[in-house]
């Protein structure tokens, strides 16, 4: 059955409840815990906590939309890059800089939405793979503004709420992607659990059910992609303000890639998968790529090929199947 | 004139490309129009055709065209088992899993590719016969890449009539048309299914082999050219010969003349090109419409 | 007025024509049903009258408005509700969400993004309300794939009964559906409320006689007679139409 229903996370439907139940403390708990006994791991812990938001957002368009994209680095790289050239050309303060990033993503997420959600399967996918290299040409080229492959070099960044300055230990950086991450995460909770996240649901189970009752389907597709492009660009800025540098690689197919993997990894269409996914990911990571990057490489690739073929709901989709063997119920 | 020669230059280099995409494209486009399976991985037969050229030519010894026939044929047997053993199991899987999946074996392929042969581009000695230059029309063009264009151009006729005249080709056709409706009168969609990727898959090996002074070979090979197979697949429509025909023709020329001519938008146009167009057409210019 | 009209209908499909002139009317609180043998463009025309298909010529009006040009949901909000032959459910949700969907599209909430779902109990007293008027009370919370296909056709039809439609068109409501079965669905059809205007599409012609008021009769896409169930009944082209077609 359901993660939630075994463990007490909130179930979502007009007969569920939104009511925030015991464990969904747990992932804060963690991190805070973290930020006090682990502090010289606090820069991969910033990392970690971006890459959940931007699978957060990604799990908005993928999860419960059920659009199928391999471009959502595109809304990532843009707002990183929209966070360096306000720092650079504006106020380097970083609050206001979240706030053009993601509007600027969001005005590309809807712009690129408008689009490509006229189509589907891989039409679809293809765009979202050309959308990505026409950003990616465009930053490239662009140099004078963005550094071309160079990229920005230390972005002026000043303290947030002009109290916090960015520390050379990476503790006001972490403090502050996970004040911005639970900002993120409250909104796609809310969303997924309104009536508009359940619609979007519908629309991914059944397109022709949800023409059939009168929903305006493409509509909701848009607004839902649009937001999803917002937060992962406010992911993209967040990673600009804490390294004070943006470059190339926040705008690669690979990106992409390794953001659908971490976020299928810890199991789509749960919330939480977005976080267990790219702790698990980043953390093996950082451990084993040191020793040998191809046979991380080959090891990601073999576990991709098992998780589709036995494990398609990722890590919390395991954990349902044993908790729900180990509690005797059968489906 | 200058301009005119520039335009030739591009025209020539850009059918030699376009006849190499459209080797290692055509059975992409055959097997998504008949399996209906988004293989993002086919990149990866292209690749292993070239790198096993390499193993043939450098560690056996073989001259090139043996190296050539070999490695094709290993890539072809090999891509059997793969179909049968993996792909089969996820032909009614949603769109999600077909995705994951290939771009899975993707990084596998990527990874043994490293270990195996290093991050540097490798490049393939075309034999003595086809080196230097010929002469056409008063003009010097590369033998090799001529060879290139012309072995395309007959393999394109040979497609064509195979799948017009034989009773596979038939198969073919009918299958890609209504699946279950081929199924209930009798024909094996499975061992068609197989038979039909092993040949896409050595017709792709063929062309990342011989298409590798075109194309560089990496290990990163299926990954950066993975777009580009898709475009000229998208655009041309899927499950037929002719579609990617004119992608490959359209992105070979379209790509090497704006390179040339304009190269700091670089590929812009190319991707601006077919966003325009599969939004006009979201089947390809030949696809059928859903 | 009639509740649905269509007026010289014509579709066609290349050399292919599936639709001829044709001329319906389906009254207010009609007990209506469509038959014909396989292929006589039923479904063609259910498909045309709730906007999925685009006619060919001719109009289709709907409480006396012509709504040929309109799209499908502007018909859905217009009254016009539908099921389908197969099922068209969203199968991983439960039985309950998959009317509230409906009823949110309908009370138009169904675009707000604060508040939660659960806290709309308006929305969720009024599906559960219905699955209650269906028998489905009990499976509310099941996921609808977990049900058999019998049950599952009556989500089908409570889904369309969430957009309070005054023209209902459900087609082939029993198809799929073991015979034991089907006559829950009956006595779902029977009791459903009579201001609805319900125009069917079946094969099972028990069903049909039961619970028809009024029959058309489609072969290849013409209207071939219309009447009572006992007019039907007797009529000698009908019978030369489904001569050897099997239980008639």
């Amino acid at each position: 059955m359901d993660f939630a229903r075994h463990l007490g996370a909130a179930e979502v439907g007009y007969g569920g409840s939104a009511r925030l139940r015991p464990l969904e403390f747990l992932p804060w708990i963690l991190a805070l815990a973290v930020y006090f006994l682990a502090p010289s791991y606090l820069a991969l812990g910033s990392y970690v906590l971006i890459m959940i938001l931007f699978a957060l957002s990604l799990d908005l368009v993928l999860g419960y939309g059920g659009i199928v994209t391999l471009g959502h680095a595109a809304y990532f790289g843009f707002g990183a890059y929209a966070a360096g050239v306000f720092a650079t050309n504006a106020t380097g303060d970083p609050l206001p800089g979240l706030v053009v990033a993601g509007v600027a993503a969001g005005l590309l997420g809807l712009a690129t939405g408008a689009v490509i959600l006229r189509t589907h399967g891989l039409a679809l996918l293809m765009l979202t793979l050309a959308i990505t290299s026409i950003v990616f040409e465009v930053a490239s080229q662009w140099s004078s503004v963005t550094g071309g492959s160079d990229g920005m070099h230390s972005v002026p960044i000043t303290p947030v709420l002009g109290l916090f300055k960015f520390d050379l230990f990476g503790k006001t950086a972490y403090l502050y992607c996970l004040a911005v991450l639970l900002a993120g995460w409250w909104l796609v909770r809310s969303v997924v659990h309104s009536p508009f996240g359940m619609a979007l649901s519908g629309t991914r189970e059944n397109d022709a059910r949800m023409h059939a009752i009168g929903a305006p389907v493409y509509q909701r597709r848009l607004i839902a992609y649009t937001l999803s492009a917002a937060l992962a660009g406010v992911a993209g800025a967040l990673l600009t303000h804490t390294t004070q540098f943006v470059g190339l690689s926040v705008l690669t197919f690979e990106l992409s890639g390794e953001i659908v993997v971490m976020l299928v990894l810890g199991g789509i269409r749960r919330i939480y998968g977005a976080f267990v996914g790219p702790i698990v990911f980043l953390v093996a990571r950082d451990y084993l790529a040191k020793q040998s990057p191809e046979y991380w490489t080959l090891g990601v690739g073999l576990l991709l090929v098992i998780i589709v073929m036995f494990a398609r709901g990722g890590i919390l989709g395991l954990v349902d199947a044993l908790v729900g063997r180990a509690a005797g119920r059968k489906d | 004139m200058e301009f005119l020669s520039g335009l030739v230059s591009t025209l020539f280099l850009g059918l030699a490309y376009g006849a190499v995409l459209y080797v290692i494209s055509v059975g992409l486009s055959v097997t998504m129009g008949l399996m209906g399976f988004v293989n993002l991985a086919h990149g990866v037969f292209a690749m292993a055709g070239g790198y096993l050229v390499i193993t043939g030519m450098q560690k056996l010894g073989l001259p090139w065209l043996a190296a050539l026939l070999l490695s094709c044929a290993a890539v072809a047997l090999a891509s059997m088992l793969l179909e049968r053993l993996l792909y089969s199991r996820l032909y009614g899987a949603g769109e999600l899993e077909q995705v994951l999946f290939t771009i899975g074996l993707i990084f596998v392929a990527v990874a043994v590719a490293r270990l195996a042969y290093g991050t540097n581009p490798v490049f393939i000695k075309p034999p003595e016969f086809l080196e230097g230059q010929t002469r056409l029309f008063g003009r010097s063009f590369p033998s090799y890449r001529l060879a290139v264009i012309v072995f395309s151009a007959v393999l394109i006729a040979a497609l064509w009539i195979g799948l017009e005249r034989t009773r596979w080709g038939a198969m073919v056709r009918a299958a890609v048309d209504n699946r279950a409706m081929a199924q209930s009168i009798g024909i094996d969609t499975g061992r068609l299914f197989t038979l039909t990727f092993a040949l896409g898959s050595g017709l792709a090996a063929l062309g990342g082999a011989l298409g590798a002074d075109l194309i560089a070979m990496t290990p990163t090979y299926p990954f950066e050219q993975l777009v580009y197979f898709l475009i000229v697949v998208s655009i041309g429509g899927l499950g037929t010969l002719r579609g990617p025909f004119i992608g490959a023709l359209l992105i070979g020329i379209g790509d090497t003349a704006c390179k040339y001519w304009v190269p700091q938008f670089g590929a812009f146009f190319v991707y601006a090109a077919t966003m325009a167009l599969l939004l006009w057409r979201p089947q390809g210019l030949l696809g059928r419409a859903h | 007025m009639p509740a649905l009209e269509t007026r010289a209908l014509c579709k066609s499909f290349g050399a292919l024509t599936v639709a001829e002139k044709i001329d319906f009317r389906l009254e207010a609180g009609a007990r209506h049903a469509l038959i014909g043998p396989n292929g006589a463009g039923k479904t063609t025309f259910i498909n045309i009258l709730t906007g999925r298909l685009a006619p060919s010529s001719g109009s289709v009006l709907l409480g006396g408005e012509d709504i040929t040009r309109l799209g499908q949901s502007a018909r859905v909000k217009r009254g016009l509700g539908r099921t389908f032959q197969i099922n068209t459910l969203f199968r991983e949700l439960s039985v309950l969400d998959n009317v509230a969907l409906g009823v949110a599209e309908r009370t138009g909430i169904a675009g707000r993004m604060w508040r939660a779902a659960s806290a709309h109990r308006k929305v969720r007293d009024e599906a559960a309300a219905l699955l209650q008027s269906l028998g489905l009370a009990d499976d509310a919370r099941r996921r609808v794939l977990d049900l058999p296909y019998g049950k599952q056709r009556l989500v089908e039809i409570a889904i369309a009964l969430g957009l309070k439609p005054s023209v209902l068109l459900l087609d082939e409501p029993a198809a799929g559906v073991p015979s034991m079965e089907s006559t829950r669905i009956l006595e779902v059809l029977n009791r459903l409320p009579a201001g609805i205007a319900i125009l069917i599409i079946e094969h099972d012609m028990e069903l049909v006689f039961r619970f028809a008021k009024r029959i058309t009769v489609l072969v290849q896409g013409q209207v071939l007679c219309e009447g009572t169930p006992a007019e039907i009944a007797i009529d000698p082209r009908v019978r030369e139409v489904y001569l050897g077609e099997g239980h008639g």
